[in-house]
């Protein structure tokens, strides 16, 4: 067991080694001179040469990156461009909004995917099934941002049901953080509901053709047993990988939806950050996410030995 | 030891390859998911036929005009004619969703082939392979362009990176089941050489879920361009696409939602025929595979 | 065995008919099916794959898949009641209490994330309304009285920590734990080695005897209906083609069917031994070994060793059987024979060329002295490739223009007795047996000099078995090749092999001419085996008993 933690967070290293190497490569492999490309057309000399400093470009590449890594190591991201902050300031205060929406719309997408997914695969081939899975093509292919205006249009102008845009921290009281929350959320739920509703009935419908439900129907227990207790326990491992494989998608949805309902997280942050041509908080907020989602999937990992005996050694 | 007699009906047949175009009238819905990319289709390529306007021409004076005879989707903040932009965003859309389809597929296919055979490229292969789905799809392709500006090449090559690792991880998984198969090692056993077997013996193999997934990506590309340019980190602003003319239509939402609506919906149906046909493409394929529906 | 002298029928099948789907003139899988079942009997319901037997006890169970496999006419009574027309409900009610059933694979007829007891514990949860400890001691008892070593430990144990024969008598524990009327068992040995299967037929039939259990036996294998049946009914193609007590229908089949079905059974009797011959040797395996080393992170790296100091030679014309039940390396060797594994140690000689150590460039020219065919004919050809371009592959490689090598598949294609215009056919469009002469016909169009069977009949019907190892014997005849036949089926061995080596964990225990070894065993594990190979004292093919043929 400890042996198998062990392995699966030594395994996230090179992962992570990867990505930091992608973005430091990134900058420095693009053709043309790097403090140009990140200076803009009309920079005048001094402004290349401050950026040339400030990451270092004017050292041999291994150096550059091995001072940049072994400041990384140390939780140094550098500071923006811009405005000249440790990006690691800037990215605080961000948080609250994108950790909100992101953990609302995991708890709501499960709740409401897994049952979806099971009723359409117990009920395979039946209108049920077919109106989850048409729901669920549609949540691919309708992007998040029309989702979005479609929903504002609907509750917030038209209704007056909550808030158009914005966002309150829940210090300000639930009440107002709650009803600006609603709205993201949903509009975020949808590709994620589209993705945990379609595997979970795909591993439903493998689980339900194995020889244990059939014993265990032979065994004269009721449907609902079979379902829950046999099948949707055997089913998981396949869910809760494509939850995790999924939040890559959810956290660019985050981007997405914060900028369509103005939520001052981390994804507005990055936008504003490209418009500005800000590589350095732009190649840390990459760092972030991916470290997030490395994360995820090791606990993701770690929760598949509670679910399979089999997977303990 | 599996000893029992095999009783015939259960094994699963596979048939050699060949995939009909009967598939796309195969249900009602397909059938309609076909006609609109058709129709999409030759809006693209005949955009300067239909579009009524100039989708450039900027006209000060005109500024968020309501639709009318003249303009039948009204006019935007620069007073351009919006129904004409929307025709030729078509071709933007298109083009980067099929260059992506074609560039992630042929790169994942060549990646996923050499390392589900040579297990020393495998290593290092699928370890930045898993690196690169570490990053999220948007803001892999938002520092692409970024640092290299925004081009109709440089997005196109943004979006297809984050699609390689999907497709090479499929070609490889494929390779890894099919290598196993007593086919193949009869064929190596009758002396047969290392690229004769992966050309004969497992590239087949992967065609039919390349087709499928080339929808996929296809669809996805679309997409992420038409987010890009939501986000003002895609192709330039003055070029008409539909992600471009939602974004100029964001500040405006309250006063004219049409500039959001109608790019929008023509977005969706894009995508949504593109899915359909590619869900239909697989059931066709592999009736086995219509149960299991992983992307 | 007892004779059922009892009048009181348990299960009674009656002019059956289940269709493929629900219309009026579906193909029917079970055709006017009448059976009966009494206290204390066991009926085997034999026949080979396609018969419908399976989908017979599936709709006595109410388990067929809903829409698919739909029971159209007659009746299925149990103990007097209904049940084609019984509710969902009822059935629920009816399962586990008055019948019960067991399946092929326990490796996968067990949920893998729930404790076996617990599983056991369910039934007894939806059927009584007994308390938590008066569940766990009828538990017990029952796990000890299927012969469960350590009860408490495998209680809590999960399926996986357990081996086939203990799971399989988990599938028993629950399934007779409320003593049902009936039991239906769909072939629960054959997933299972002898020796396991010996002991689980045994266990079924002692709890019959003491719970006075009606069972229905369905299985492919003449020799566990010799062991088990007190009557036999014989299935084809969803009928029933005879039914009759267990002597009867052994010794005087009424029908034609029967009568080639028995036939096809080989006889544990080892075939007129051939005489010596001094043709050279073509195969030699000198101390082979292959271990596998899982290579961990984290403390030592485990050695298993799947074959350890295997010495084997094979002369021309000859045949040798390596036998043995699952794990016992037998395959391992075969497969570091024709190379597809690297051995770890010892040495391979092919026509006194030392091939263990070439590497694979070098190994080319020496690759098609030795072919070898697989087990699972529906696996071994690539079903995109035509089965002439199959065939033509080998000889293409060694190159032998296209044209020719085609034409060399006709001829080969004939030699397996298959129509030449088999060529431009796909794999899907032939049956089993027909798929594994291909595969011959792929293996011989090299010229080998030895060719390896590994389990090349195991998956085959017995009556297509027998006429597969026909056309081995015919084509080894004719071709002076050698053959080395690697197989778990003792019967099989007897018939075809000169000589035969035992293979036990990885070694070879016993090594001989076949008529000394198979008669005469001379290690303990080669009598078990013996011992356990299920009808040992019927001579089907002759319609009686062994003991009988001695007179």
């Amino acid at each position: 067991m400890l042996g198998y933690l062990l392995r699966r967070i030594l395994a996230a290293i090179p992962v992570m080694g990867v990505v930091a190497l992608f973005v430091f490569l990134l900058l420095r492999l693009t053709p043309g001179d790097p403090a140009a490309i990140l200076a803009g057309d009309n920079a005048t000399p001094e402004q290349l040469e401050r950026i040339r400093t400030s990451l270092g470009l004017n050292e041999p590449i291994y150096i550059q990156f091995y001072t940049w890594i072994v400041k990384l190591l140390h939780g140094d991201l550098g500071v923006s461009l811009i405005s000249n902050k440790p990006i690691l300031e800037m990215i605080g205060p961000r948080l609250e909004p994108s950790i909100s929406v992101a953990l609302a719309t995991i708890i709501l997408s499960i709740v409401v995917a897994v049952p979806l997914g099971v009723i359409a695969a117990w009920k395979h081939g039946t209108w049920i099934d077919r109106f989850v899975m048409g729901l669920s093509v549609l949540g691919f292919s309708v992007p998040v941002f029309v989702i979005g205006y479609v929903l504002i249009q609907i509750f917030a102008i038209n209704l007056h049901w909550v808030p158009v845009q914005g966002f309150r921290s829940i210090s300000a009281g639930f009440g107002p953080f709650f009803e600006r929350l609603i709205l993201p959320t949903c509009t975020l739920s949808f590709i994620y509901v589209a993705l945990i509703a379609r595997m979970t009935r795909a591993s439903m419908l493998d689980v339900l053709g194995e020889d244990y439900v059939r014993t265990a129907r032979a065994k004269g227990i009721g449907e609902t047993g079979v379902l829950l207790r046999h099948a949707l326990r055997n089913a998981a491992v396949p869910v809760i990988t494509v939850i995790g494989s999924g939040f890559a998608l959810l956290i660019s949805g985050v981007v997405v939806t914060e900028s369509v309902f103005n939520l001052p997280g981390i994804g507005r942050l990055t936008v504003d950050a490209v418009l500005a041509r800000d590589y350095p908080v732009i190649q840390a907020m990459i760092l972030l996410t991916s470290g997030i989602y490395v994360a995820v999937n090791l606990l993701i990992d770690l929760a598949y030995t509670l679910l399979d005996p089999r997977i303990r050694y | 030891m599996a000893i029992d007699t095999l009783p015939e009906s259960s094994i699963p047949v596979t048939r050699p390859f060949r995939l009909r175009l009967g598939f796309l009238t195969a249900t009602p819905i397909i059938a309609v998911a076909t006609i609109c990319l058709v129709l999409i289709i030759l809006m693209a390529i005949c955009a300067p036929l239909l579009a009524p306007h100039d989708p450039l021409l900027l006209a000060p004076a005109q500024r968020l005009k309501p639709a009318s005879a003249q303009f039948l989707l009204g006019t935007d903040a620069f007073g351009r004619d919006v129904l004409s932009r929307i025709i030729y965003g078509a071709r933007i859309s298109l083009v980067i969703g099929l260059g992506a389809a074609v560039c992630s597929i042929a790169i994942g296919l060549l990646i996923g082939l050499v390392s589900g055979f040579f297990r020393w490229v495998d290593a290092v292969m699928m370890r930045i392979m898993d690196g690169l789905m570490a990053i999220p799809a948007i803001l892999l392709a938002i520092a692409v362009v970024s640092l290299s500006g925004a081009s109709i090449w440089t997005v196109m090559i943004a979006i297809t990176i984050p699609e390689i690792p999907r497709v090479a991880r499929l070609v490889r998984s494929v390779v890894l089941t099919a290598r196993e198969e007593p086919y193949v090692e009869a064929a190596i056993s009758v002396g047969s050489s290392l690229p004769k077997i992966m050309w004969r013996h497992l590239m087949p193999n992967t065609i039919a879920p390349l087709i499928v997934q080339s929808t996929y990506v296809c669809a996805s590309a679309i997409l992420t361009e038409a987010i890009l340019s939501f986000l003002g980190a895609g192709i330039s602003p003055e070029t008409p696409t539909w992600g471009n003319i939602m974004a100029e239509g964001r500040a405006y939402f309250q006063v004219k939602p049409s500039l959001i609506f109608w790019p929008g919906l023509l977005l969706s149906i894009a995508i949504l025929s593109v899915n359909l046909i590619g869900d239909a493409a697989r059931d066709a394929l592999d009736p086995r595979m219509k149960q299991r529906e992983g992307k | 065995m007892t004779a059922a002298n009892s009048t009181n029928v348990v299960l009674d099948i009656n002019n059956l008919v289940v269709g493929l789907g629900r219309k009026a003139d579906a193909h029917r899988i079970i055709d006017d099916l009448s059976l009966q079942v009494r206290e204390g009997e066991t009926l085997c319901l034999v026949g080979e794959s396609g018969s419908g037997k399976s989908v017979t006890s599936l709709t006595v169970m109410g388990l067929l898949q809903k829409g698919t496999l739909v029971p159209s006419g007659g009746s299925v009574k149990l103990v007097g009641e209904e049940l084609l027309t019984a509710s969902d409900r009822r059935l629920r009610q009816l399962r586990a209490t008055r019948m019960a059933m067991i399946f092929q694979e326990p490796m996968t007829a067990l949920n893998p994330v729930v404790h076996v007891g617990r599983q056991i514990d369910e039934v007894l949860r939806a059927h009584t309304d007994l308390d938590a400890r008066a569940r766990q001691q009828k538990i017990l008892a029952m796990m000890e009285h299927v012969r469960l070593p350590d009860v408490e430990r495998i209680f809590a144990s999960y399926p996986h920590r357990l081996s086939g024969g203990q799971r399989q008598r988990i599938m028993i524990a629950m399934a007779l734990v409320l003593e049902p009327k009936l039991l239906i068992a769909d072939e629960p040995t054959t997933a299972l080695d002898v020796t396991t299967q010996k002991q689980i037929l045994t266990l079924i039939r002692d709890l019959q005897r003491d719970h006075g259990t009606a069972v229905l036996f369905i299985t492919h294998d003449m020799g566990v209906v010799a062991e088990i049946a007190d009557r036999v009914a014989v299935m084809r193609h969803g009928r029933l083609v005879e039914s009759g007590p267990l002597d009867d229908v052994l010794r005087h089949p009424k029908m034609e069917y029967t009568r080639n079905l028995l036939s096809s059974v080989p006889s544990l009797v080892p075939r007129t031994p051939r005489p010596e011959t001094s043709e050279p040797v073509v195969l030699e395996a000198n101390e082979l070994g292959k271990v596998y080393r899982e290579r961990s992170m984290f403390g030592k790296a485990r050695e298993v060793a799947a074959a350890k100091d295997v010495t084997l030679t094979l002369r021309k014309g000859r045949t040798l059987g390596i036998v043995g039940e699952s794990g016992s390396g037998k395959s391992t060797v075969a497969r570091c024979i024709v190379r597809l594994i690297d051995p770890t140690s010892g040495g391979v000689r092919l026509a006194g060329r030392e091939i263990s150590d070439l590497s694979r460039r070098l190994l080319q020219p020496h690759r098609k002295k030795i072919q070898i065919i697989f087990q699972d004919p529906y696996r071994s050809l690539n079903p995109r490739v035509t089965v002439g371009e199959s065939i033509a592959e080998g000889p293409i490689n060694y190159g032998m223009p296209r044209k020719d090598a085609l034409a060399r598949a006709r001829e080969l294609l004939e030699l397996v007795h298959l129509p030449p215009d088999a060529i431009s056919r796909y794999p899907h469009q032939f049956s089993g047996g027909q798929r594994q002469r291909i595969a011959i016909a792929r293996a011989l169009a090299l010229d080998p000099d030895v060719l390896v069977a590994d389990e090349a009949v195991s998956a085959l019907d017995v009556s297509v078995q027998a006429q597969v190892l026909d056309l081995l014997d015919e084509i080894q005849k004719r071709l002076g090749i050698a053959l080395l036949f690697i197989t778990h089926d003792l019967r099989v061995a007897a018939q075809i092999c000169d000589d035969v080596a035992v293979m036990q964990h990885g070694r070879i225990v016993e090594q001989g001419p076949a008529a000394e070894v198979l008669t005469n065993p001379q290690q303990a594990y080669t009598r078990a085996l013996l011992d356990a190979a299920p009808g040992r004292g019927w001579d089907f093919a002759n319609f009686r008993p062994v003991s009988e043929a001695a007179e």
